[in-house]
């Protein structure tokens, strides 16, 4: 007998007993379900993970300031203006494998254009860091050298911008003022995308460092002119880069004089790492998924193999009858197996797509990432299908093994 | 010619309740191609486990069995299976269709097993029917047909892949005495269209329609007599037939 005229048995079988089959199969539409939800969100926060350190620039380090410490509490991160636009300079130079290390000052400001406000982040940078974000200018040009160390009243600015102050003009050759200092714009950003923060990284204004110490942020800061948010340091090479944090701790502990075993007073951080770290946690979540789905998988080979046993023993004068007029044992099997096999097959059908689904309603809900997998949809069925026959197997033997006289028997 | 059937001491026992019971005891007999047999006896004489012997269903435990010039004793349960969807036709007891398939469906069963294009099989199963009168019921299922219907889908099916060897079971057990006439009429036309049929019955007027009767009794032939001389023992003492 054909394996179509198998599976044309199987399925008018399974009809019959419709509701019967829908509970049996609902093991594995769950199992199922979980795999490819978690594949989905997993691959989805992976390829978030790599996409943002993309966007980051490959290689960074980031130096923060430290916490003040004010009578025994600890203030937040930067309430110690530490790091210099010397100390900056330093790390350049005199560490072999740092590529650039870009200072950086910014702050919150009101933008204003002709008829039109918006409040950003201004960081006064060099060119350097341009170069550790690996950020190219969509049109116009970088700063020079000149404007630099000028401080000249010039900007680049992010595509946002570009869309919320000029109402999607070109940006390049307009003006505008950084609260009441008059800038214009010479660049205009490549788009970044969502930064690691979930904030837009392309609603940025950047001015010469010098400007805006000058004229735009440092006059407002008093204190310390020379202080900085944070310098951002390129390492050249990816295996340098724990090496480099060590002597960065050290050429920064002997610039800023700390002895001995006192805390240092600023932070190394690898950006890169917090964010592996939050895909670590989601591959968690994953595997805790994965159990979920085993568990599932193999209860409802259970419940399949069991629905299989009382089809079976329901069916014995159907197999007497069936052997009779010239069934072999071999087309007797052959008719459970496939049963079994269509009903997890089925049920990994129905799970891949409530998988999809919940992945789909998990990314418009939560707004987590999600990347739904061919192969995890494949890979689900095709264990499914596993599942069906290994489960499947032994209720068929039973039924090939009937003696046709005391199945007819059977009332 | 050699005959279709051919057993020589062919023996079953079964095991039953610490005892083994010898239900076919040493039977040897031959029916001929075209031959209308009855096999008789009370329930326990053995006739239905010689019939499960004759149709391949079971394997006896000892002595031989030649169907269509073919050793079929010791052959394997796929062979078997084998040679009962192409050579044997069963009819049983009712209810013997299956539930979830249509008259036409349960027609097919034995080409679907014999391995026949659907198309060829649909058309032999339209046929079998035919001639069983059941043309137009062939897309009822078989509990919207009389009993006398549903033996006559049976019978359709026993005769669709054209069997050399029709095997019935209690042909007419639950069927009442008008519908029984028809069902043995059908039998006396497959026996005039040449099919060879062996009847297993332990009622008189379904015997006596057939042109030979073996009576078993404990596993036993005990009277094997053709139609003509049907109411003549061995030893000669003639039997009312008016009963």
């Amino acid at each position: 007998m054909s394996a179509l005229e198998s599976l044309r048995i199987a399925m008018r079988a399974l009809r019959v007993n419709k509701l019967r089959s829908i509970l049996t199969v609902l093991g594995i539409v769950v199992g199922v379900g979980a795999v490819v939800c978690m594949v989905s969100v997993g691959a989805g926060a992976q390829a978030e993970v790599s996409e943002k350190i993309r966007t980051l620039g490959a290689n960074l380090l980031l130096v923060l300031p430290g916490a003040k410490n004010s009578g025994g509490a600890r203030l937040e991160s930067g309430t110690q203006p530490t790091l210099t636009e010397e100390d900056a300079a330093s790390i350049r130079r005199e560490l072999v494998d740092v590529q650039v290390a870009a200072p950086l000052l910014s702050r919150s400001m009101p933008l204003v254009a002709t008829n039109r406000n918006w409040v950003t982040v201004v960081a006064g940078i060099n060119a350097d860091y341009l170069v550790a974000r690996e950020w190219q200018i969509a049109s116009g040009r970088s700063f020079t050298s000149d404007e630099i160390t000028s401080g000249t009243k010039v900007a680049i600015v992010g595509s946002v911008i570009v869309e919320e102050l000029f109402n999607g003009r070109a940006g390049v050759g307009e003006t505008f003022r950084i609260g009441s200092v008059p800038f214009t714009v010479i660049g205009v950003l490549d788009r970044k995308g969502l930064g690691a923060a979930g904030r837009s990284q392309d609603d940025v204004v950047f001015i010469p460092l010098s400007a805006a110490k000058s004229r735009v942020l440092g006059a407002v800061r008093g204190t310390t002119r020379e202080a900085l948010d944070f310098i951002s340091i390129k390492v050249s090479d990816a295996s340098a880069m724990p090496e480099i944090e060590r002597e960065l701790e050290a050429l920064l502990r002997q610039r800023h004089r700390i002895r001995g075993d006192a805390p240092s007073d600023f932070r190394i951080e690898n950006p890169a790492d917090v964010l592996f770290a939050r895909g670590a946690a989601v591959r968690l979540l994953g595997s805790l998924l994965i159990a979920v789905a085993a568990v599932s998988l193999v209860v409802g080979g259970i419940s399949i193999m069991n629905i299989m046993l009382v089809s079976v023993t329901e069916r014995t004068r159907e197999i007497g009858l069936r052997m009779a007029v010239g069934a072999s044992r071999r087309d007797i099997r052959w008719q459970f197996l496939i049963e079994a096999l269509i009903l997890a097959l089925m049920g990994g059908l129905v799970g891949a797509i409530s998988g999809a689904v919940a992945s789909v309603t998990i990314a418009l809900k939560a707004g987590w990432p999600i990347l739904i997998s061919p192969w995890a949809i494949i890979l689900a069925c095709g264990f499914a299908a596993f599942i069906g026959i290994s489960f499947g197997l032994y209720p068929a033997h039973r039924a090939a093994r009937f003696d046709p006289i005391v199945a007819l028997r059977f009332e | 010619m050699q005959p279709l059937v051919r057993t020589a001491g062919i023996s079953k026992s079964y095991p039953s309740g610490g005892t083994t019971v010898r239900a076919v005891s040493n039977v040897s007999l031959a029916i001929e191609h075209g031959e209308f047999v009855a096999i008789r006896g009370r329930s326990g004489s053995g006739k239905s486990t010689l019939m499960n012997l004759l149709g391949l269903l079971d394997r006896p435990d000892c002595g031989e069995y030649v169907l269509n010039d073919r050793e079929v004793a010791k052959l394997s349960e796929d062979r078997r299976a084998a040679i009962r969807s192409h050579d044997i036709g069963f009819i049983f007891q009712l209810p013997a269709l299956l539930p979830r398939a249509t008259a036409l469906e349960n027609v097919e069963l034995p080409l679907v097993y014999a391995g026949i294009s659907p198309s060829k099989r649909r058309r032999a199963a339209k046929d079998a029917l035919e001639r069983v009168g059941l043309a137009d019921r062939s897309h009822h299922w078989p509990n919207q047909l009389s009993g006398g219907e549903q033996q006559r889908v049976v019978i359709a099916r026993a005769t669709v892949n054209d069997p050399a060897l029709i095997l019935a079971d209690e042909p007419t057990g639950s069927l009442d005495s008008a519908t029984s006439n028809e069902i043995l009429s059908l039998f006396e036309t497959l026996h005039r269209n040449g099919h060879t049929i062996i009847v297993v019955t332990h009622a008189t007027e379904v015997a006596d329609r057939a042109r030979r009767q073996i009576t078993l009794h404990d596993g036993r032939i005990i009277k094997d007599a053709a139609a003509s001389d049907k109411n003549l023992l061995p030893n000669g003492i003639v039997l009312d037939s008016s009963r």
